[in-house]
C-alpha cells in the first residue's frame, strides 16, 4: 500500500473532491418520518457550512421537485458534500446522503443507507417515532450503521423531549442522555450534532489499490444532460479517463463527467474510496443505470459486484385513462418520459370497455402509484382516471396452467384449483388506547398478529401478516380514521400465500363493466357486489328503459339493483322567450352526450366512472 | 306580399309574487320609485311605434298576446288603447287572434266586457288547481272556484277562446287533486287547456323552500303519471293535445303560440320581451325602470341579440317542432331513416303517414313526455356526418 486507505491510519487532510483522505470523510444519511424536518436539518447544514448562503437560501434546498416541496417529502434523493471544520481542526468532509422517505421506496432506501457509515435519526419531539421510520431504522441498523439518535423540533410547545428521548433510548438500546435534542428551524443543536456525526461515525473504509468498485444509489434523469448517475465509491477510484461497465449487464459506457455536490454540481478528476459523487455517461433511460448495480472501469475492473443489487418489482397494479381520449397519445408520451427518471414504473397499453384506451401501469405501491398519476396531471397537463389498485395473483387452473393476473378482468373463467396472491408484514405504531380498533380492522382484512410491542408507556408497536390486496384497498386511510391520525404503517413484501379469491363482475344490463371487475376473498364478494351495484345505481342517470345492475361471480348473481326507466324529460314551457335558453341548456346536454361512454346500450357519464373508482380507490396520504 | 307578424306585449306587474314564479315581474313594492304603473303602458306604446317603423310595411299583424305579469292589473281601457295603437301602426289582420292573460281575481264581468269590445278574441286564465293547500304551496292568492267564474263569465261576455291553466306535480297535491281541478275545467265548457309540470326554477321562493327540505322536491314519476292522466281526461272530453303542454278544441288552438313553435317572426315588447326575425333574436332590458328610461329616451330598449347559425336553427326548430301535434317534416330534420325508426320501434315517435315524402314525424305520448331526448337524438346523429365519421370515409376512399 503506498498511501493509508482506511481510519485508522493517521490522516493526511487532503479534501479535494477526487483527492480526498477517506479519514475526514464521514457518510451519513437522514432517517425520518415525512414531516419530522429532515429536509429543514439539510437545510441548515447547508447554512452552517457555508455552502448554501443565507441569501440563495430557498426552504427545502435539496427537494427539486414541486411535489416534493409541497408535499414536503423526497423523492429523489441526492447527496451532498459539506465541507466542515470539526473540533480537532482539521476540514471534514460530510456526505449528507438524502434518502426517500417512504414505505415504496424501501429497496432505494437500503441502498441510500448501504452507501453511508452512519445515520442520524430525526424524530419530531412531539410525535414520537413513526412506524416507517422505526422500519428504516432497523434496515440501518441491519447495514451495520452507527446511529445517532435526535430529537427534533423542542422549540415547539408541544414538544415532549424527555418522553421521546426514552422511546428513542430503548428502541436503540442507549442512554436517553446520549438523544441530541435540536431544532432545525432554529439551528439550536445543529452544529453540535455535526461535530457528533465527525466523532463517531466511522470513517469509510476501502481498498484503494483493488479494482475500482462503486455503488450505484440514485440514478436521475436530467433533460440537458441525460442520466446523473449517484455513487458511492467503496474500492479503487473511477476516474475522468476511464471507461466504466455496469456491473450487471456488462454494458460499458464512456465518462463524460465526474463530479460531487457541493451543493450544485462541480466537476471532479474523479472519485476516490470512500468518496460520493456523480457520474454522467450521456445514457438517456435510468434503467441503464440502475440502483443497487455495481460499476467498475473497464481496464483493471473488478470481477465480484458489491452485494444486494435487486430489480425493481412492481407491486400494485393500476389502469390509467385519459378521461378525454384523444388525450392518449399525449398519456403515452408523458409515460415515456417519466419511465426515464424512475426504472420502477412498468406499463403497457390497455384496453378498456368502460374507459377507453389507456395502461395498466405496475407501481412499487400505493404512494408511487399517486406520485406518477400526479405528476402526470401537473406536468403533462392530463385529466385521469385511475381505477381501484390491485396486487399481482397467480392462478392455477385444474389443467394445470398457470396464469398470472395483473388486471382482475384477466382472471380466468373454467376451472381454478389454486389462487395465490402476495402477502406483507406490516408494522404498525399507535397510541396504545387504539390497539384494540386496529385489530379489528386488521383482522377485517384477513390479517394475522405476529407480535406486539410497548415501545413506550402509551405507544404500541403491532407486528400483523396481511394481503397486500388489503392494504391497497383503502387500509391506510382506515387505519388514519380509526386512530384519529396517530398510527403510522409500514410494510415489506413477505411472499405469497394461497387464498379463497373469486372475481366478482359488475354487469350493467346484462354487460360486464370491465373497469369495476375486483379480485376479493370469497366472504367480502357479497358485501363488494352490494356496495358497488348500490353506488352505481346512484351515480348512474336513468335511461329510458329499465337497467339492471348486478354483481355476479361466475355467472352466479349475487347482488342485484335497478335503475328505474326515465319517464320524463321535457321541459314543461316553451314560449317566445325560452327559446335561447332551452336551446344552450339542449347544446350543453349534446355536449355532455358526447361525454358518455357506451357500455352496451346504457349511457354513463364519464363522471360516474369517476365517482365510483375514486371512493373505492385510496391511495395512502401523508 | 307580406308577411304574418305576432306581436307579444309584456306587462310587468302582479299583486304579489307566487313562490313558483321566476318571470320577470315586479310587485308594487318590489318595483321602486321612477316607474308609475298607471302610466307605464305609454312606454310600451312607444315600443309598438317603435317595431311598426322598423316592420310594419312588409308585416301584417295576425297575433297579439298580452302576458306578464298580470296584464290585467294595468285596466281594461290601457289594454285596449295598446291594441288600438297597434292598430295605428300596423296592418293587423281581420281575423286577428288577440289574448290576454288574468288572473282571476284582478277581472270583473265589466272588465271582461270592455275586452271584448276593445277587439280582444280570447282570455287565458290562470287557475293552477282547485286544490287549497295546493294553492297555498304555490302561495297563489285566488280562492278555489274563481277561475271557472271568471270563465264561465269570458264565454258569456262574449271571448272566442277561453283558456284556464293547470300546474301540475306540485308536491303536496294528490291525484285526487288533479281530478277535482280537471272537473273544474271541463264543467267550465272551455275551448283550450295549458297543463305545466310545477318546475323548481333557481332563485325562486319554492326553490329555497324546497333547499331547506320545507317542500319535497317534485318527482318527475309523478309528474309522468299526472301527464298521463290529464291527458286521458282532456282527449276523452274533446280536447286534443296539439302541443306537450296544450290542449284544445279543434280549431281553438292558440295561433299566438303556435307562431312560435312554427318558429315564425315576433316582436316582443316590454321590458325583458324576447323578439325573433329571420334567426335573428333579441331581448330587452328587464327592469321597468331601465326600459323605461331607454324608450322614453328614443332609444332602442333591446339589452342583447344574438345570430343563431345554421346548425342552431336547426336545433331549434327541432325542439319547438317536436313540441307539437303537427310534428316536424322528416326529410328536414336530415338525419338516417334508421335512427327515425329505432326511435318508432322504441315507441316514441311515428311517422305519419308513413313512406310519403311529406311524412312528418310525431311524438307518441310517451315521447311527448321524452321529447327533449328525442330532439337531442335526432340533433346528435344528424351530427355524426360532418363530425367523426367524414374524415374516416374520405382516408377509406383516397379517390
Amino acid at each position: 500500500m503506498t498511501h493509508s486507505s482506511t481510519a485508522g491510519a493517521p490522516a493526511s487532510g487532503r479534501s479535494a473532491p477526487g483527492d480526498t483522505d477517506p479519514g475526514v470523510i464521514r457518510n451519513f444519511c437522514i432517517i425520518a418520518h415525512i414531516d419530522h424536518g429532515k429536509s429543514t436539518l439539510a437545510d441548515r447544514m447547508l447554512q452552517i457550512t457555508g455552502v448554501v448562503d443565507d441569501r440563495s437560501m430557498r426552504a427545502q434546498y435539496l427537494d427539486r421537485m414541486d411535489i416534493e416541496r409541497e408535499r414536503g417529502i423526497t423523492i429523489k434523493s441526492q447527496a451532498v458534500r459539506l465541507p466542515f471544520a470539526a473540533a480537532d481542526g482539521r476540514e471534514h468532509v460530510l456526505n449528507l446522503i438524502d434518502t426517500p422517505g417512504h414505505v415504496d421506496f424501501t429497496y432505494e432506501v437500503s441502498r441510500s443507507l448501504a452507501a453511508c457509515e452512519g445515520a442520524v435519526l430525526l424524530v419530531d419531539a412531539a410525535q414520537g417515532i413513526e412506524a416507517q421510520t422505526l422500519a428504516n431504522l432497523y434496515l440501518a441498523l441491519e447495514n451495520d450503521l452507527q446511529v445517532i439518535p435526535v430529537l427534533n423540533k423542542i422549540d415547539l410547545p408541544a414538544a415532549q423531549p424527555e418522553k421521546y428521548a426514552a422511546e428513542l433510548a430503548h428502541i436503540i438500546g442507549c442512554h436517553p442522555d446520549d438523544v441530541h435534542k435540536v431544532s432545525a428551524k432554529t439551528g439550536e443543536g445543529v452544529e453540535d450534532l455535526m461535530q457528533t456525526i465527525v466523532d463517531v461515525i466511522p470513517a469509510p473504509m476501502g481498498d484503494a489499490d483493488a479494482p475500482a468498485r462503486a455503488m450505484i444509489f440514485d440514478s436521475v434523469y436530467d433533460t440537458y444532460r441525460g442520466v446523473v448517475t449517484y455513487v458511492r465509491v467503496v474500492d479503487g477510484r473511477i476516474g475522468t479517463r476511464d471507461r466504466i461497465s455496469m456491473m450487471s449487464t456488462g454494458t460499458v459506457h464512456e465518462l463524460l463527467e465526474v463530479g460531487v455536490i457541493s451543493p450544485e454540481p462541480s466537476p471532479a478528476s474523479g472519485l476516490g474510496v470512500g468518496e460520493v459523487g456523480y457520474l454522467i455517461t450521456g445514457v438517456k433511460d435510468v434503467r441503464q443505470s440502475r440502483v443497487g448495480d455495481t460499476i467498475t472501469t473497464v481496464t483493471k475492473g473488478a470481477t465480484e459486484p458489491l452485494g444486494g443489487y435487486r430489480d425493481p418489482k412492481p407491486m400494485v397494479f393500476s389502469g390509467l385513462y385519459p378521461i378525454d381520449g384523444s388525450d392518449y397519445p399525449i398519456l403515452r408520451d408523458a409515460l415515456d418520459r417519466l419511465k426515464l427518471n424512475d426504472a420502477a414504473l412498468q406499463y403497457e397499453p390497455e384496453t378498456s370497455v368502460a374507459l377507453g384506451f389507456g395502461f395498466r401501469c405496475g407501481f412499487l405501491g400505493l404512494l408511487h402509484l399517486e406520485i406518477v398519476r400526479e405528476r402526470l396531471e401537473r406536468e403533462f397537463d392530463l385529466d385521469l382516471i385511475s381505477t381501484a389498485p390491485n396486487v399481482i395473483y397467480t392462478v392455477q387452473m385444474e389443467d394445470g396452467n398457470e396464469i398470472v393476473v395483473t388486471n382482475p378482468s384477466e382472471f380466468p373463467e373454467g376451472k381454478v384449483a389454486l389462487v395465490t396472491e402476495p402477502v406483507v408484514k406490516a408494522t404498525v405504531i399507535l397510541p396504545s388506547e387504539f390497539v384494540g380498533t386496529v385489530m379489528e380492522l386488521c383482522q377485517n382484512r384477513r390479517g394475522s398478529l405476529l407480535g406486539m410491542d410497548y415501545l413506550s408507556e402509551d405507544r404500541v408497536e403491532m407486528r400483523y401478516m396481511l394481503p397486500m390486496a388489503e392494504i391497497v384497498f383503502d387500509f391506510f386511510d382506515q387505519l388514519k380514521s380509526r386512530t384519529r391520525g396517530y398510527a403510522s404503517l409500514d410494510y415489506e413484501p413477505s411472499g405469497e400465500q394461497t387464498a379463497d379469491l373469486v372475481k366478482v363482475d359488475i354487469l350493467l344490463h346484462g354487460d360486464p363493466v370491465d373497469a369495476f371487475s375486483a379480485i376479493v376473498h370469497k366472504d367480502k364478494a357479497y358485501t363488494y357486489g352490494v356496495a358497488m351495484a348500490q353506488k352505481l345505481r346512484e351515480l348512474i342517470p336513468r335511461q329510458q328503459f329499465e337497467v339492471p345492475i348486478q354483481a355476479a361471480i361466475g355467472s352466479r348473481i349475487i347482488a342485484r339493483e335497478t335503475i328505474r326507466a326515465i319517464r320524463k324529460d321535457v321541459l314543461a314551457k316553451c314560449y317566445g322567450g325560452d327559446v335561447s335558453r332551452k336551446r344552450k341548456l339542449l347544446e350543453k346536454q349534446k355536449e355532455g352526450k358526447k361525454r358518455m361512454k357506451m357500455v352496451g346500450r346504457v349511457e354513463v357519464p364519464q363522471e360516474a366512472f369517476i365517482a365510483a373508482l375514486s371512493t373505492s380507490e385510496a391511495p395512502a396520504k401523508k | 306580399m307580406s308577411e304574418p307578424l305576432s306581436l307579444y306585449v309584456h306587462v310587468p306587474f302582479c299583486s304579489s309574487r307566487c313562490g313558483y314564479c321566476d318571470f320577470n315581474t315586479y310587485t308594487a313594492s318590489e318595483l321602486g320609485d321612477g316607474v308609475d304603473r298607471a302610466s307605464f303602458h305609454t312606454h310600451l306604446a312607444s315600443e309598438i311605434a317603435m317595431a311598426a317603423r322598423t316592420l310594419a310595411p312588409s308585416y301584417q299583424v295576425d297575433t297579439v298576446f298580452f302576458g306578464g305579469g298580470t296584464p290585467t292589473l294595468i285596466g281594461a281601457s290601457a289594454l285596449c288603447d295598446l291594441l288600438a295603437r297597434i292598430r295605428d301602426e300596423f296592418d293587423v289582420a281581420a281575423n286577428v287572434e288577440v289574448t290576454t292573460e288574468a288572473n282571476p281575481d284582478s277581472v270583473d264581468p265589466q272588465m271582461l266586457e270592455e275586452l271584448v269590445t276593445g277587439g280582444f278574441t280570447r282570455i287565458s286564465i290562470g287557475m293552477q288547481s282547485v286544490a287549497p293547500h295546493v294553492l297555498a304551496t304555490l302561495e297563489r292568492t285566488h280562492t278555489p272556484g274563481a277561475s271557472s267564474t271568471v270563465a264561465i263569465a269570458a264565454r258569456a261576455a262574449g271571448f272566442d277562446h277561453v283558456n284556464l291553466d293547470l300546474i301540475y306535480g306540485t308536491p303536496t297535491e294528490s291525484n285526487d287533486d288533479v281530478h277535482r281541478s280537471l272537473d273544474e275545467v271541463l264543467d267550465a265548457g272551455v275551448d283550450h287547456v295549458s297543463a305545466y309540470s310545477l318546475i323548481v326554477e333557481d332563485g325562486t321562493a319554492l326553490a329555497r323552500r324546497v333547499a331547506r327540505g320545507e317542500i319535497a322536491e317534485p318527482d318527475d314519476d309523478v309528474a309522468a303519471e299526472r301527464y298521463e292522466l290529464i291527458d286521458d281526461r282532456l282527449s276523452h272530453s274533446g280536447l286534443r293535445w296539439y302541443e306537450v303542454s296544450n290542449w284544445s278544441t279543434p280549431g281553438s288552438e292558440c295561433r299566438h303560440n303556435l307562431a312560435y313553435w312554427r318558429n315564425r317572426d315576433w316582436w316582443g315588447v316590454g321590458p325583458g320581451a324576447h323578439s325573433h326575425q329571420a334567426g335573428r333574436r333579441w331581448w330587452n332590458v328587464k327592469h321597468p325602470r331601465t326600459y323605461a328610461a331607454r324608450v322614453s329616451a328614443g332609444m332602442s330598449p333591446a339589452e342583447g341579440h344574438e345570430e343563431t347559425t345554421p346548425e342552431q336553427q336547426r336545433l331549434e326548430r327541432l325542439m319547438m317542432g317536436l313540441r307539437v301535434r303537427e310534428g316536424v317534416l322528416a326529410n328536414e330534420v336530415e338525419c338516417p331513416q334508421s335512427a327515425v325508426l329505432d326511435l318508432v320501434e322504441r315507441g316514441l315517435v311515428e311517422v305519419e303517414p308513413a313512406h310519403e315524402p311529406a311524412a312528418r314525424i310525431v311524438l307518441t305520448r310517451r315521447g311527448r313526455l321524452l321529447a327533449d331526448a328525442v330532439a337531442r337524438e335526432l340533433a346528435v346523429i344528424s351530427d355524426a356526418p360532418s363530425g367523426l365519421d367524414a374524415p374516416t370515409a374520405k382516408q377509406a376512399n383516397p379517390t
